[in-house]
Order: C-alpha cells, then structure tokens, then sequence
C-alpha cells in the first residue's frame, strides 16, 4: 500500500515536472549577423570537415576522403583550398548520419554526407549553399516488380527498403506510398543485404548512388528510375551541415560561389558523378 | 489492556505500522518535493524539456510508436514460448546423466558457450540476412521469420542456464525419494524435478523475459519498423528526442504490470503450499 | 557369480567404496520373509549405504544381492522393476513439496503401476486414514509436523504394495514426542508380515522389533543375533564396546 501511495506520487511529480513550464529564458542561441571576416573554425590555422563512418563511394573513395578522391572529398578540398587551408590543415573526422543533423555543439567545422536541405533539419543545424542536386532513384535487381516502372502507380506493389532519417524514406512513404510497408535500416549496407536476400524488391536512394551501387556493388541490379522535378519527383539539394548559426557558412557559401563560378564544381562533378541521361524517368502525376 | 478485543501485540503493531507510512510518505513528499523545485532552475532545463518531454511532438508521435508495438508484441508472443521450449531441451540435455547420452550434453554445453558469447545483435544480422541471402525465395526468407529465428537461438542460451541451475538446486534426496518409488528417470524428471526447478527460476526467467522483450527492437536492424525505429525515424523526422521517451512510456505499461501480475502468482504459491512464514 | 537362496533377500560379499574409502567390506546376510532385521553401529559403519544399496541407489563395486533368488545387482540391469517392490523411507522424508499429501501418495501407483487417477486417490486416501492423517490429505508437506511428514512417507512407500520395507532412521530428525507416532506405524507393519530392514539408533525399538540385530562395523556385519541375546550377551569385543558407549549416554 506504501509503495503503491509512493509510485503514484512520484508519477503525478514526473508529469508536474513535464507540464511546468520552467524558465524560459535560458536559451543559448547566439544572435549575430556573420561578417565575411569572421570565418573562425573551432580548431586555429585548420579546417574540420565531417564525413561518414565509412564514406561510400561515389561521394569518398576507398574510405579515404584525405586523398581527395570521391565527389564529396574532391568538394570539400576545393572549398579548404579557397579559405586557405591546404594539406595536413584540413583534417577529416567521421560522424554518423544521425549524429551530423542533431541539436548541439559539433566536432567539426562543416559536415559532408549527402545532406538534403529541408526545413525540419534546418531548426537543429545550418546548410551552406547547395553543392550538388540529386534525384531520388530506384535500384533494383533484375527481373524486380519495379522494372519498367513508368509512374508511380506501377511502384505500388513493390517492397522498399531505405535508410532510415533519410529524405529517400520520406521520398517512399510521401510521395511513392506503396502498398507494403517499406523495410528501413540503419545505413544503406542493411538495405543492399536486404536486398540481396531477396527481402526487399527495390532501394530508394540519391542517384549518384544507385549508380554505384549497381555499376560497382551488387551484381544484377540497375538503375530501375529516377524521378526528377520536372517529372513531379523531389529535386535534393545537398548542403553542407554546420553547427546553427555557425558565421562560418558564410565563408564557406562564398567559397562555394567561386568555385562554381571558375568551373572547378562542374569538372569535379565530371569526374567522380556519373552521366545520368540514359537513367528512365519515372513520373509522379 | 487498552481497548477491549486489541491485544498489546495488536496495537503496537497497529502504531509501528502508522509510523512506518508516515515516514515514507513525508520522506517521499521531500524528495519529490525537492527534485519539482530545483530541477527547472537549472540552466539547461528548457532545452532538455523541449527535446525529451515535448508534449506536442508525444502526441503526434504516439499513435503511430503504438501501432508499431503491435509487431513487437506479435514478436514477442512468438518466440517466447519457443524460447522456452528450447532453451528447457538444452538444459535437459546438459543435465542427463547417462554415458551414452554424452554427445547431448556436449551440444547443449558448446550451444550454449557460442550463442551466450556472440552479440544478439550479430546473431541477428548473420541470421536475418545470411541465411535469406543462401537463396530463399519469399516469403520463407522474412525478416520477421529469421530475425525471430535469431532471437530464439540466442535468448534460448540464456535460458537454458537458468533452467539447468533451478534443475540442479533440486536435492539429490529428491531424486533418490522418486526413485525408491519405482520412478523412472525421465518420469523423476518431469514429475518431481522439473516442476521445483521452474518454480525456483521463476525470477530470473521475468529477467530474461523483460529483456527479450527489449531485445525484440533489434529486428529493426534487418528491416521491420517496429517501436524502436519508429521512434528514431520520428526524431530525424522532428529532430526531437520525446518519441523515444513515448516509446519508453509504452514499454513500461506493459511490462509493469505484467511483473506485478508474476509476482502475485508467486506469492499466492507460495502462501499455497509453505507453513508459517518467518518474520 | 551368485550362489543360490531360499531367503527373501540375499546379501552375497556385497563390497562398495567411495573413493578411496572402503564403506563395505564384504557384507554376507540372508534375510527371510517377514523377518525384520535392525542394523546398529557407529555413524559411517555404512549402515545406510547398505541400504541404499540394496534398492539399487548406489551401485555395488563386487558382490551380489539377491531378491527372492534374482541377482538385482547385475550390472546394465533396469532397476525400476526392483525398486517398485522394495520400499524406502528415509531419515529426511523426501516429499515432494511441490505437491500434496495426497498426490504424493498417489503419484507413483499413478504413473508407476499405471492405476487411474480415481484408484491411486482411493487407495491413498484409505492409507492415510489408517496412519490418522485424513484430515492433511490436501495439505502440503509444508504444513506438516516432522511427525506426519515421516508417516506420509511410510505411506507414499506402502501405496506401492511393496514386498520388502527399507527404513532408513527414520526417527533421527524427529523430536522425541513424535517418534511414538511413527514408531506405532511400523509395529503396524511388522504385525502384518512385512519384510523390513532398518538402519536405527533406537536401541530400545530395535530390541522390541527386530527379530534378529545386526552390529555393522568398519564395512563389515561383526555380529547378528536375536535382540534379548544382542543386548545382554554380546560376543564380539567391539559390540561390547558400542553397547556400553550407548548405556553410558543413557540410550539404552
């Protein structure tokens, strides 16, 4: 009786504390317009740049993003380039996907993993200027329901699979809105097994990686679809992801203009993206 | 003598109660009382509130964190009884005695040294993709059939333990009492031995059991969106850590009770079959 | 190996060890029908293995024991069918507390000799009427004094219809007031023709019981003869001195 009388106090107590507002004034948010001058990063005289833990390919090669390989390494040099940090002042570390796009102070100066731009993640974190525009596309093993596909009614029956917090799973449930529940895994290596065991017919993920993946990682698939903007898909506009209101996105955009504008974006993304013309249109309508 | 009918013993009983209730409820009321005025002073509080206790984001959230407990729930109620039947034959086969039944008893001993030594979580993934990639066809390779499979596998090692203590914390004179009768051993087993054994590891098989029930979010990670995931993908959704305190919510309505209901079915055996209890 | 018997039980040269320690050394003794035989001697004269060994719980390193001229102790032989006609109680009792009084009774004529639920209840319910119980049959072993629980046991062996009783002191855990009850019991069984051996300290039950007392020492029987001579002339040097030790703590 004692300890019934004790839970149901400290039950009512927890739902006080959840229910009373608190201070609301201690917010730790720094106002401040960024001057072009103030490109500060946390570590003096070099740059921190974030990436995966591994960086898939086509984005980082062999794992390596020091070397420079890798669409996203080849960026991300460029843009240190521009600041001023070259060599051993730029210094690579690895986060998870999660982790990059969480409330709080980061371990980097900016953060490199396919990051789509969208207004939810923007409450937590800044985005530089875009640096690339993905479609969402399909991959699919040979002889997959979703082979074919014209539009989005064909993709009904179809089993997903996707990483999950990604733009590709919103892209699925949104937009798709298959039949079938889709399987959702914690990186796209449980979705590429799954998809191997037969247990999935189809992975959404950014074209760039379709490609990869069925050029290079699973035998037997291919690059079912993409569905572009002008198709009624979701065009993604990757970002670089800084701490919120980091003064250093400011640097970085202007870096990132000058190098589209000298032509170094466009020639790296010749070399490490894929021409996706011959990739089917899928249409949304 | 006081009142007429109470005893002294009654009513010094009667005071030792009161004053137990009352330190605990004034000890409580301080506690509490103290953790409701200083925790929102300090300097962090509204953020953590805002990310762990939003009650906008809960009640968006928690619909959809109780449908996705649904499959947990089918999950579970699958493979425990499995579990248990397995993890009983594993430790059965540890416990015989005969010579030539030895190869049982070396199974069960290396079963269970490998699947308590190997992470659950690699048993899943080795099992839930690796035997489904060997080339089945659907819908025999399911996630939700060999990730089950998984747990099954490992949480029947742990099991098994527990069942093999409870056999051998029976007394041998209990053993030696059936079979004056003429039981035989497999009769002494299942009449005598095995009912006080699981009546002794009734606790730490709840352990096991409240645990599996934890466990079975790991199926998440072959595919299957169950309460787990479904909180994560609304934290990346919202970037809000509350559907996780909802998921938490829900596990504890259900295991809470179902300890409480355990608890009171031990009890009443207890009360059943025992004579006087010591104080 | 064994030699033939008319007696009940034949005990032939029966030798056991644990280890390396040599509890009998050769044990030769035949028992008849309805004879009861008390064994006396010294904690660790190895009066209850003999017993044990006798119902097959311990296996015998050399020897044989006969049962009405049947060698049980053959080694590879099933002793089940043995033990359902050789009876045991034991110093602990050994119920099982996770049933009732009545199930225990019931449970091996049950599953055993294969008796309906029906029968093997009205049977127990009979025995435990005649040991003044009826009222316990629902109860749990728990619930009992040391007392019932030793008379459940001696009726959970009769239940079984066994030939031969083994009683293995079975009043050494009781407190003196109910050693009567469970001794009334087994002069019981002895005015019924009951086949008994039992392993006791009870100097004077063994006396007025027992148609012969065995003196077990160091493994071996030193000395075997009926009571009123035992107790007044005994032959061997040791008996005399275990005889006198008992006196002088008053047992006797």
């Amino acid at each position: 009786m004692i300890r019934r009388l004790s839970l149901a106090l400290a039950a009512t107590s927890l739902l006080a504390l959840a229910a009373c507002g608190g201070d609301d004034s201690a917010s730790s948010t720094t106002e401040g317009t960024s001057t072009e001058s103030d490109c500060s990063t946390i570590t003096d005289g070099k740059l921190t740049i974030g990436t995966g833990s591994p960086a898939y390919s086509p984005w980082v090669e062999n794992d390596a993003p020091e070397s420079g390989e890798g669409f996203e390494a080849a960026v991300g040099m460029a843009i240190a380039a521009e600041l001023g940090y070259e060599g051993e002042n730029v210094v690579w570390v690895r986060t998870t996907f999660d982790e990059a796009i969480a409330p709080g102070d980061k371990n980097f100066d900016f953060n490199m993993q396919q990051y789509s731009i969208t207004p939810e993640r923007e409450a937590t974190i800044s985005f530089s200027d875009s640096y690339y525009s993905s479609n969402q596309a399909i991959v699919a093993l040979a002889g997959s329901p979703a082979e074919g596909a014209k539009s989005v009614a064909d993709l009904k029956d179809v089993k997903f699979g996707a990483q999950a917090g990604t733009t590709s799973l919103t892209f699925i449930n949104d937009v798709i809105k298959p039949s079938n529940e889709a399987f959702v895994y914690d990186d796209n290596a449980g979705a590429k097994a799954a998809l191997e065991a037969g247990q999935i017919d189809a992975i959404v993920v950014d074209l760039p990686t379709a490609l990869y993946i069925s050029a290079v990682e699973i035998e037997g698939t291919s690059v079912v679809g993409q569905f572009p903007a002008s198709a009624g898909g979701t065009t993604d506009d990757f970002g670089a992801v800084f701490t919120k209101d980091n003064p250093l996105v400011g640097c970085v955009n202007t870096a990132l203009a000058a190098i589209k504008d000298s032509g170094e974006l466009a020639k790296i993304e010749q070399a490490w993206l894929s021409d996706n013309a011959g990739v089917p249109v899928i249409s949304v309508d | 003598m006081s009142q007429p009918g109470v005893t002294r013993r009654q009513a010094f009983e009667r005071r030792q109660k009161r004053r137990s209730v009352l330190i605990a409820l004034t000890s409580t009321v301080i506690v509490i009382g103290l953790v409701v005025a200083l925790v929102p002073q300090t300097p962090g509080w509204y953020k953590v509130k805002r990310s762990f206790f939003d009650g906008a984001v809960l009640s968006d959230t928690f619909s959809k964190l109780l449908s996705a407990f649904v499959k947990d729930i089918q999950i579970f109620l699958w493979c425990a009884p499995c579990i248990l039947i397995w993890g009983m034959t594993l430790a059965i086969c540890r416990s015989v005695r005969t010579p030539a039944l030895f190869p049982l008893r070396l199974f069960a001993a290396a079963y269970t040294d490998i699947f308590r030594g190997i992470p659950v979580i690699l048993t899943i993934l080795l099992v839930g993709f690796g035997v489904p990639g060997l080339g089945l066809g659907r819908p025999w390779n399911s996630p939700y059939l060999w990730g089950s499979v998984a747990l099954v596998l490992a949480y029947s090692s742990y099991v098994a333990e527990v069942f093999r203590a409870g056999i051998e914390s029976v007394h041998e004179s209990q053993r030696a009492g059936a079979r004056s009768l003429g039981l035989s051993s497999g009769q002494t087993l299942r009449f005598v031995v095995l009912p006080q054994a699981v009546r002794r590891v009734i606790p730490p098989l709840m352990n096991d059991f409240v645990s599996l029930q934890k466990d079975v979010a790991l199926i998440s990670l072959i595919g299957p969106i169950e309460i787990l995931r479904q909180a994560g993908i609304d934290k990346s959704k919202y970037a809000n850590f509350t559907p996780y305190v909802g998921a938490a919510i829900i596990f504890l309505l259900l295991t809470i009770p179902e300890t409480r209901f355990v608890d009171h079915l031990m009890t009443r055996e207890r009360r059943r079959t025992s004579g006087t209890a010591v104080r | 190996m064994s030699t033939e018997t008319s007696a009940k039980i034949s005990l032939q040269d029966v030798r056991k060890s644990f280890g390396q320690r040599q509890v009998l050394n050769g044990i030769n003794l035949e028992i008849n029908q309805s004879e009861v035989i008390a064994f006396i001697g010294s904690s660790g004269s190895g009066k209850s293995t003999l017993l044990r060994c006798v119902n097959l719980l311990e296996t015998i390193d050399d020897g044989a024991i006969l049962l009405d001229g049947t060698d049980i102790s053959e080694p590879g032989l099933n002793p089940d069918p043995y033990r359902r006609r050789i009876g045991m109680v034991f110093q602990n009792f050994n119920l099982f507390p996770h049933m009732t009084v009545l199930e225990n009774i019931a449970l091996a004529p049950r599953k055993v000799l294969g008796q309906s639920k029906k029968e093997a209840n009205d049977h127990a319910r009979e025995l435990i009427g005649r040991l003044g119980l009826s009222d316990r049959a629902d109860g749990y072993p728990d619930q009992l004094s040391g007392g019932q629980q030793q008379r459940v046991a001696i009726a959970r062996s009769l239940a079984m219809n066994p030939e031969v009783m083994l009683l293995d002191e079975i009043t050494s855990a009781l407190d003196p007031e109910l050693v009567g009850e469970v001794l009334d019991v087994v002069r019981e069984l002895k005015s019924n023709g009951m086949t008994m051996l039992l392993a006791t300290h009870e100097m004077g039950f063994a006396r007025e019981i027992s148609d012969r007392v065995c003196f077990l020492h160091q493994g071996q029987v030193l000395e075997c003869s009926p009571p009123a001579e035992f107790f007044s002339r005994p032959q061997h040097e040791r008996t005399q001195q275990f005889l006198q030790r008992v006196t002088d703590a008053g047992r006797l």
